[in-house]
């Protein structure tokens, strides 16, 4: 009877397989996405012409449909990019979030999305980078979190950061669907790039405002929280402060007790 | 016990309720501890009444006790943390173990509940359970008053009950407001000025008040050890005090029953307090207590160090109060901004005036009204110890959930920033979905619920009527099919057909002209009760009397309650009556 053209019948059979198929397409998934790049970049001040000139057919290519063939931007398609350095470049494209998918209220971060080497948005970097001076990629010696003071990140990003992306990093609400993202799992290149260039709703903290040195203790502080610094007491409910607690109370929680309630009544029928 | 009780009232019809009826007359021996107290206090009288008590059995009655046993968690776990909480807004500098925070400014407050959370063994399990208890005291507390007012518990004689559980029900979510304003961190910070907002916008008196309040301009120094007075002295007092005369007004009224047979409005079936009841209501604490605890050691709660200290300079993204205070942060968020404006130089928020200093006033007061007002419309001044089945009372019902509706929508438009980013939407979008709501929500509802519970009370009458459907299709020797129903067992049948239907003022007085087509002359109030009347009871179907159930049976046949429901009066008419309406045909 267990022979596989039974069991194939079986209804459990689709189950099985849905299973397979999905574990697969996963695990295939996986394997063969391209991954975003993670090393901290070489300064663009000191790129050589042919990685200009290489950046600029990327450009030419990728970008110029909606920033213009100079860069010097294409009414509401896209803003110019003259003077906005090379820190720009690489947190916009190495965040997937750049070239922009479709149009929307805003650019949404995805690593699966990039689909340039290091070397060639480095390239496309350098050229933006040749057209005005703007921020550059930040020096690695800002970008280890290890050296950074938490307590101290913690500070300025609870007076600069807190009110748009919530006081544990998690993310919050703006206006017509725009968002502060999650700052979860960016790396400290990036977020140290947001904080220089303001990119989309976000503003601009220059070096006069939150020095490196202390964009470097913002990251310790967001490191720290990724890192599980500040889990204590069991799980989180995502982090979104009552919110969570109250879905938690008037589901899991009151239920649990009310169950008992309904075992503890059970006699009366 | 040297009193000779006198049987008196309905003892008889309440004995059989109790497990020790019949006690004989004779002085009982009385366990040494017992005997000892009822020698010098008179112990044993009062003993005997509260063991003798008969609770009926239900697990929405064990709702309240939810509630009673979360405050008890919370009185219990609020002592431990008193031990070590500083209430004060002194300036300090934090020290301890929790390097994210090391060398930041604080106040006193907020480094004890630090010291609480990671330096006290045990501390944050308490602060957790503490926290948790009190979230589970309010839930408890909404869903006891729901299953009260869904069922008429509140009913003669227990309106001053209904309005003592309204009291409470404010005094629990002020003493949580109060609670979660202590550690001083920066959403309870955020919570505290959003307070004063609310009290700023008083007309005139705004400024008076917050100055007062605060002790000077906001933030000052004095807050917290205010709530803090308020928290764990003040409103605990008036908490415990009135619940306990709420406790005790349960016992003077005995609790309330589902129909039953053998349960009259005279009798309380149940089992008594002791042993059953003492296992089984302990039993639940200990649940209760246990299943908080457990909570608590794997969910985190309000962890104020991610907050952290409260600076009026700052504000974090999805700030939030706890649920209970939503509704009001919701009206806000949804409240126009152009309700603000400016007359003679003065400033006029009722932008903020009306979600806060009027709405919540407002709520409680019509929570606790209710039952006035419904007594006045049904003009029903009888003792009820039978509870409703809500279908039974469609309009109360529906009125309910529509006031559920409108609640929950204001108290989603608090999070409205949440589900903008966790669901994609634009919160512009979701703030006039939800203004839209308000309005929209209580009336689909109130139509549904009516609509549910009328078509519910139908399916009872046709089940006592055709019995219940078998699932078995018989086939007769002419080759006919037909399925099977079973008559209802008595016991079954009882609680389908026990209700009184409550008729409307238009029908039990007549109609509102006389014979000559003149109007009435009716008092203004008069009218409105009327019209109340008619709102509540017009749409209802009757229970099926014992006449109707009589005739089905007897013939046993579908044509023959076909015959009766078309040909007699409408079921919605009482026999004797001109229907509303219809008094041209029979004049």
């Amino acid at each position: 009877m267990t022979k596989l053209p039974a069991l194939r019948r079986s209804p459990i059979a689709l189950v099985v397989l849905l299973l397979l198929g999905l574990t697969m397409t996963g695990t295939a998934y996986a394997a063969f996405k391209p991954a975003a790049p993670v090393n901290p970049m070489e300064q663009a001040a000191n790129a050589s012409e042919e990685d200009i000139e290489t950046g600029r057919k990327l450009f030419l290519a990728n970008c110029a449909s909606c920033h213009g063939t100079n860069a010097q931007g294409n009414g509401t398609a896209g803003p110019s990019l003259v003077g906005v350095g090379a820190a720009a470049v690489d947190f916009q494209v190495s965040t997937g979030r750049m070239p922009l998918a479709e149009p929307g209220v805003q650019a949404p971060r995805n690593a699966r999305a990039v689909n340039f080497s290091e070397e060639e948005i480095y390239q496309m970097a350098a050229f933006v980078h040749s057209l005005g001076p703007g921020p550059d990629v930040p020096e690695p010696e800002y970008l280890d979190a290890s050296q950074g003071d938490p307590a101290n990140g913690g500070k300025l990003f609870r007076t600069n950061c807190a009110m748009c992306h919530n006081s544990s990093g998690s993310g919050g609400a703006l206006t017509r669907g725009k968002y502060a993202p999650d700052l979860m799992n960016v790396t400290p290149a990036h977020i140290y790039e947001a904080m220089q260039t303001g990119p989309q709703s976000m503003p601009v903290f220059n070096d006069d405002n939150i020095t490196p040195e202390e964009k470097r203790d913002v990251i310790a502080f967001i490191k720290d929280i990724e890192e599980g610094g500040s889990s204590y007491g069991g799980h989180s409910l995502g982090s979104l402060g009552p919110a969570g607690d109250a879905l938690f109370v008037w589901t899991f929680g009151i239920a649990l007790i009310i169950g008992a309630a309904v075992w503890l009544g059970r006699k009366a029928s | 016990m040297t009193t000779t009780r006198v049987p008196q009232g309905a003892d008889h019809l309440r004995r059989h309720g109790r497990t020790t009826a019949g006690a004989p007359p004779t002085k009982p021996t009385l366990p040494p501890g017992v005997g000892w107290a009822d020698e010098r206090v008179g112990a044993a009288k009062g003993m005997r009444f509260l063991l003798n008590k008969v609770f009926p059995d239900h697990w929405s009655f064990l709702l309240g006790e939810i509630a009673m046993y979360s405050m008890i968690i919370c009185l219990i776990t609020g002592t431990f943390l008193t031990f070590w909480f500083v209430p004060s807004m002194g300036h300090t500098v934090y020290d301890g173990q929790y390097a994210p925070l090391q060398g930041v400014g604080m106040s006193e407050a907020y480094k004890s509940t630090l010291d609480i959370s990671f330096e006290i063994k045990g501390g944050l399990l308490i602060r957790q359970l503490h926290h948790w208890a009190a979230l589970l005291f309010i839930v408890g507390i909404a869903l006891h008053m729901a299953r009260v007012f869904f069922t008429g518990a509140f009913r003669k004689p227990r309106e001053i009950n209904w309005v003592i559980g309204t009291v409470l029900s404010l005094l629990a979510v002020i003493e949580g407001f109060a609670g979660y304003s202590l550690p001083d961190d920066l959403l309870s910070g955020t919570g505290i000025r959003a307070m004063a907002g609310f009290m700023q916008s008083a007309p005139v008196i705004g400024t008076y008040m917050t100055f007062m309040v605060f002790g000077g301009e906001f933030p000052g120094e004095l807050i917290i050890p205010r709530l803090y007075i308020a928290h764990v002295l003040l409103l605990p007092a008036l908490l415990v005090g009135l619940f306990t005369l709420h406790i005790m007004l349960v016992v003077v009224h005995k609790h309330t029953q589902y129909p039953g047979p053998g349960r009259t409005n005279d009798n309380v079936v149940g089992f008594p307090l002791l042993p059953v009841y003492t296992a089984k209501a302990g039993g639940f604490f200990f649940i209760v207590f246990g299943m908080t605890a457990l909570i608590s050691a794997f969910v985190a709660i309000n962890p104020v160090w991610v907050f952290g200290p409260y600076d009026p300079t700052q504000v974090t993204a999805g700030s939030q109060p706890d649920f209970y205070m939503w509704f009001s942060d919701g009206a806000l968020r949804l409240l126009p901004g152009w309700l603000e404006f400016t007359v003679f130089g003065t400033t006029w928020s009722f932008n903020i005036f009306l979600g806060s200093l009027l709405l919540l006033p407002l709520v409680w007061t019509i929570a606790g009204v209710y039952p006035f007002v419904e007594q006045w419309i049904t003009g029903d001044k009888r003792e009820h110890h039978i509870l409703d089945r809500p279908r039974n009372n469609p309009v109360r019902t529906a009125v309910g959930v529509a006031a559920i509706s409108m609640y929950t929508v204001l108290a989603l438009a608090t999070v409205n920033d949440i589900l903008a980013i966790k669901l994609n939407l634009s919160i512009n979008d979701i703030t006039i979905a939800f203004r839209t709501l308000f309005f929209v929500a209580p009336v689909v509802s109130f139509w549904i619920t009516k609509r549910l519970c009328l078509a519910l009370q139908r399916a009872d009458r046709d089940k006592v009527l055709h019995g219940r459907e078998a699932g078995i299709i018989m086939r007769s020797a002419e080759g006919r099919f037909e399925e099977e129903h079973e008559e209802l067992d008595p016991y079954t049948r009882w609680p389908l057909v026990q209700y009184e239907p409550i008729r409307p003022l238009s029908l039990t007085e007549g109609p509102d002209v006389n014979e000559r087509g003149v109007s009435r002359r009716r008092q203004m109030t008069h009218r409105l009760r009327r019209s109340m009347s008619d709102f509540y009871f017009a749409d209802r179907v009757e229970p099926v009397t014992p006449a109707e159930l009589a005739a089905a049976h007897h013939h046993g046949e579908q044509e023959a309650i076909e015959a009766i429901e078309q040909h007699s009066d409408p079921v919605n008419a009482i026999p004797g009556e001109v229907p509303h309406g219809r008094h041209h045909d029979d004049h």
